[in-house]
C-alpha cells in the first residue's frame, strides 16, 4: 500500500467522521467546528487533485469567512446548546429512503470500479502549478465572463437582501 | 464582447443596469412617496418588455452558447416580465396598506425577475445554476418581507432551507452530468450523447438527471417534494405568494423543460415512469388536500402545486417523440392559463386581506356577490379557470394538455388528470357558492391598481382562449432545436 | 509520492456518502442553523466530486465550478443567517418545530 493510499485513508475517514460529528452534535459550537475539520480535510483533497487555488479557496473562503460567521451567529444568539429532541416521525420514512437512494448510488459507483477501467485509468494532468491559476483566472475573464458577473450581481443581492432582513426600521420594534 | 453576445444579453442587461440604478434612486425617493420607486421599477420592466418584443423572432447565441435567444426564451421572457409588471402594480397600494414601504422590495423583484429570464435563455448547466440563485435569493428575502411579523419570517426561513437543500441536489445533480459527460454545456452534452461512447458514465448521467429533477421539484413544488408550500405560500406577502406562484414555478418549468427537452431527450423515455408518477401524485395529493382547507392561501397554495402536476403530464408525454413538440406547446399554454388565473385569483384575495393576515378565511368571502358584484365576478372566472370550465382559458389549457397525454399514449394519465380536475371543482366552485349564496358583510379595498390587476386579468382569462395555438408550436419548435 | 495515484471512484464514493450525511442532517435535524450547515456539507461533497472528476478530464470547468459554488454559497449564508438572525430577534427561538404560527 502506497504513501498517498494511507493519506486518503485517514483522511477520508476523518471526514466522515466529522461529518458524523455535525450530524450528532447537541451543541452548535462542536457541529460547527466539525465541519470546519471536515471542509479543512476537503482542502487537503483538492490539493491531491492538483487544484491548489480552489484549496486555499476553500480554507479562506468556507473554513475560514463562513464558518467564522457561523460561529459568530451562533455566539451572538447564545444558542450553542440544543434541547434535547428526537428524530421527527414524519421525517424519518423520508430520510431513510433518501439515504438508501444515496448510497445505493455509492454502492454501485463501488461495483463499477470493478467493471469499468475506464474510471481506473491514469487521470489527466493538471499541472500543480502556478501556470495551471493563470489560465483558470484567464478563463474567467473570457469563457466564463458571463457567470463571472452573474455571481457579482448574485452578491450585490445577497447584501441589499442582509440588509433588509436585519434593519432596525425606526419606530418599529425588530 | 461580440454582437451577437450584446443582441443576446440585451433585455437581460438593460434589466440588471435598471435594477442597481432603482436601488441607487430609491435612496433619495421619501418614505411615502416609494409610489415613484413602483412607477420607475414598472418603466424598467417595460421597457424590458419593449427590447424583448422587439427581438421577438431573431435567434442568436452569446457567451460561447452559454446563452441563447430565441423563441423559447423570448416567450418565457414576456411571461415573467409581464407577471412582474403585475406584480408591481398589485405591490404598491399592499405594501401602502399593510405599512410595509420599502423600495428594496422593487430592486429585489427585478432582481428576481433578471434570474428567471437567464433561466429561461441559459444553455449551460452553470448559468442555470447561478440564474436559480439569483431567482430564489431575493425571493426569499422578499418572503420575509413582511418582518417583524413572525409568520413572514418563518415562511422566509422555511424557504431559504428547503431552497437550500433542492439547490444541492441540483448541484451534486449538475456534478454527475459533469462527470458523466466532461462538459456542462447543453449543446456539447447532445454531441457527447449522440455519439454514443458514454459506456458506463451513463448511469452517472441518469442518476445526475434525476438528481436535478428532484431539485426542480422543489422549485415547482410538485408532490413529494412540496411541503414547503403551503406555509410559505401563506405566510409571505401576499404580493410576494402571487408573484413566487407563477413566476418561481414558470421558471422552474423553463429549466426543465431546457435541460430536458435540449439535452437529454434518449433520457426522457428512461424517466417517463418517474415523471409520470411524480404528475400523478402532484394532481392527487396537491387536490385533495386542497378541500380540507378553510384559509383561502392556503387552498391556493395547495392548488398551485396541483397545477404543476398538470403541468409536469406534458412532461411526460413528451417520452413519446411523435407529440414532442406538442407536450412542449401545451405545457407553455398552460403556464400562461395559470399565470393569469393564478395572478387574478391573488389580486381578488388581496382586495378582501386586511392587516395582521385578518380576513384570509374562506369565509370571509360571504356576501361578496351582494356587496361587489365586480370582484365576486371576476372571482368566479378565476374559479372556473382553475377548475377548466367554459368561457375560461383554464379550460383550453386543460384541452391541450389531456389532448397531447392522449396523443403520447398516456391515457391513463390523462384520466386520473379529468378525475382531479373534478375533485378541484368542489373546493373552487365552494369559494363561488360562499360568495353568492352565504350572508356577510366583507369589506373590499377599492385601491385603483389592484382592482385593474383584477379586471385586466379577468378579461383575460376569458379573452386569451382564442389566441392561436401556433404561437406556442413555435416557441417549442425553438426549444427543439 | 505519486499524487495522482487514487482512483476516482474512491473520490466519488467518499463523497457519496458525505452528500447522503448532509441530507440525512438537514432531513433529521430540527436546529436551524444545522440545517443550513449540512446543506454546507451537501455543497462541498458535490464540490469534492467536481474537482475529482476535472482532473480526471483533464480540465479547468470543474475548478471555475467550484469557484461559483463557492460564491454562491457565501451569498446564502449570507441571507440565510441574516434570516435566522431576525427570526431569532422575534422568537429567540429557532427550532424549525416550534414554528406554529404556520400549520404544517
Amino acid at each position: 500500500m502506497d504513501l498517498t493510499l494511507i493519506l486518503f485513508i485517514i483522511l477520508a475517514v476523518t471526514a466522515i467522521a466529522t461529518a458524523l460529528g455535525l450530524l450528532i452534535s447537541r451543541n452548535a459550537v462542536y457541529a460547527a467546528l466539525f465541519l470546519v475539520m471536515n471542509f479543512a480535510c476537503v482542502a487537503i483533497f483538492y490539493l491531491l487533485l492538483g487544484a491548489p487555488f480552489i484549496a486555499m479557496a476553500q480554507v479562506t473562503v468556507y473554513a475560514g469567512a463562513i464558518m467564522v460567521l457561523f460561529l459568530f451567529v451562533i455566539m451572538l444568539l447564545g444558542a450553542e446548546k440544543l434541547p434535547k429532541g428526537d428524530v421527527l416521525p414524519v421525517q424519518r420514512p423520508l430520510a431513510i429512503g433518501a439515504a438508501v437512494i444515496l448510497l445505493a448510488e455509492a454502492v454501485i459507483l463501488l461495483v463499477q470500479r470493478f467493471q469499468s477501467t475506464a474510471m481506473l485509468q491514469a487521470p489527466g494532468t493538471v499541472e500543480n502549478s502556478m501556470d495551471s491559476l493563470r489560465e483558470m483566472s484567464g478563463l474567467l475573464f473570457t469563457e466564463y465572463l458571463l457567470p463571472f458577473e452573474v455571481t457579482s450581481i448574485l452578491l450585490l443581492v445577497a447584501m441589499v437582501g442582509a440588509i433588509v432582513l436585519t434593519k432596525q426600521e425606526k419606530g418599529t420594534r425588530g | 464582447m461580440t454582437q451577437s453576445d450584446l443582441i443576446t444579453i440585451l433585455p437581460l442587461l438593460a434589466l440588471v443596469v435598471w435594477a442597481c440604478a432603482l436601488l441607487l434612486v430609491d435612496l433619495f425617493i421619501p418614505k411615502g412617496r416609494k409610489g415613484w420607486t413602483a412607477l420607475l421599477a414598472a418603466a424598467g420592466l417595460a421597457l424590458t418588455m419593449g427590447l424583448t418584443l422587439a427581438q421577438a423572432g431573431r435567434e442568436a447565441s452569446g457567451f460561447g452558447g452559454m446563452l441563447r435567444l430565441d423563441g423559447f426564451s423570448t416567450f418565457l421572457n414576456v411571461l415573467f416580465l409581464g407577471s412582474g409588471l403585475l406584480g408591481v402594480a398589485v405591490a404598491y397600494g399592499y405594501l401602502k396598506r399593510m405599512d410595509l414601504e420599502r423600495g428594496e422590495f422593487y430592486s429585489l423583484l427585478l432582481f428576481s425577475i433578471t434570474g428567471m429570464m437567464l433561466m429561461a435563455q441559459a444553455a449551460d448547466l452553470i448559468v442555470i445554476f447561478l440564474a436559480l440563485e439569483l431567482l430564489s435569493i431575493p425571493l426569499y428575502v422578499l418572503a420575509a418581507f413582511a418582518r417583524p411579523r413572525a409568520d413572514s419570517e418563518e415562511a422566509g426561513l422555511k424557504y431559504f432551507l428547503l431552497g437550500a437543500f433542492s439547490t444541492g441536489f441540483v448541484v451534486y445533480g449538475i456534478t454527475l452530468v459533469f462527470g458523466a459527460t466532461g462538459t456542462t454545456s447543453l449543446a456539447k452534452i447532445v454531441e457527447v450523447l449522440a455519439a454514443g461512447s458514454l459506456g458506463t458514465g451513463s448511469l452517472l448521467l441518469t442518476i445526475g438527471a434525476a438528481l436535478i429533477l428532484v431539485g426542480f421539484s422543489f422549485k415547482v413544488a410538485a408532490v413529494p417534494f412540496h411541503m414547503w408550500t403551503p406555509d410559505v405560500y401563506q405566510g409571505a406577502p401576499t404580493p410576494v405568494t402571487a408573484f413566487m406562484s407563477v413566476g418561481a414555478k414558470a421558471a422552474g418549468f423553463a429549466a426543465l423543460m431546457r435541460i430536458f427537452v435540449m439535452a437529454f431527450p434518449s433520457l426522457s423515455a428512461d424517466l417517463t415512469p418517474v415523471l409520470w408518477a411524480l404528475a400523478a401524485l402532484t394532481m392527487f395529493i396537491g387536490n385533495i388536500i386542497a378541500i380540507s382547507q378553510t384559509n383561502i392561501k392556503r387552498m391556493l397554495a395547495y392548488s398551485s402545486i396541483a397545477h404543476a402536476g398538470y403541468i409536469l403530464m406534458a412532461l411526460v408525454a413528451y417520452g413519446n417523440p411523435a407529440v414532442a413538440a406538442d407536450s412542449v406547446a401545451s405545457a407553455l399554454f398552460y403556464l400562461v392559463a395559470y399565470a393569469v388565473t393564478s395572478f387574478g385569483a391573488w389580486s381578488v384575495v388581496m382586495s378582501l386581506e386586511k392587516p395582521d393576515a385578518k380576513g384570509l378565511e374562506i369565509n370571509d368571502f360571504a356576501g361578496l356577490g351582494r356587496r361587489n358584484p365586480l370582484l365576486a365576478a371576476a372571482m368566479t372566472i378565476f374559479m372556473l379557470s382553475f377548475t377548466g370550465m367554459p368561457p375560461t382559458l383554464g379550460l383550453v389549457g386543460k384541452f391541450f394538455l389531456f389532448r397531447t397525454a392522449i396523443e403520447g399514449g398516456f391515457i391513463g394519465l390523462a384520466i386520473i388528470g379529468v378525475l382531479t380536475s373534478l375533485i378541484s371543482a368542489y373546493y373552487y366552485l365552494r369559494v363561488v357558492v360562499t360568495m353568492y349564496m352565504r350572508e356577510g358583510e366583507p369589506q373590499a379595498e377599492g385601491e385603483y391598481w389592484l382592482t385593474f390587476t383584477t379586471v385586466v386579468t379577468a378579461l383575460a382569462t376569458v379573452v386569451l382562449q382564442f389566441l392561436p395555438a401556433a404561437l406556442f408550436a413555435l416557441a417549442a419548435g425553438a426549444v427543439l432545436k | 509520492m505519486n499524487f495522482g495515484s487514487i482512483p476516482l471512484t474512491y473520490y466519488l464514493v467518499l463523497s457519496a456518502a458525505l452528500f447522503t450525511m448532509g441530507a440525512l442532517g438537514v432531513l433529521i435535524r430540527r436546529n436551524a442553523l444545522i440545517i443550513f450547515m449540512s446543506v454546507e456539507l451537501m455543497l462541498n461533497a458535490a464540490n469534492l466530486a467536481f474537482v475529482a472528476f476535472a482532473r480526471q478530464y483533464g480540465v479547468f470547468t470543474g475548478q471555475l465550478f467550484v469557484f461559483f459554488v463557492m460564491t454562491v454559497a457565501a451569498a446564502e449564508v449570507a441571507v440565510g443567517l441574516a434570516l435566522i438572525v431576525a427570526i431569532f430577534r422575534t422568537k429567540h427561538s429557532i427550532d424549525v418545530d416550534q414554528m406554529s404560527s404556520l400549520k404544517g
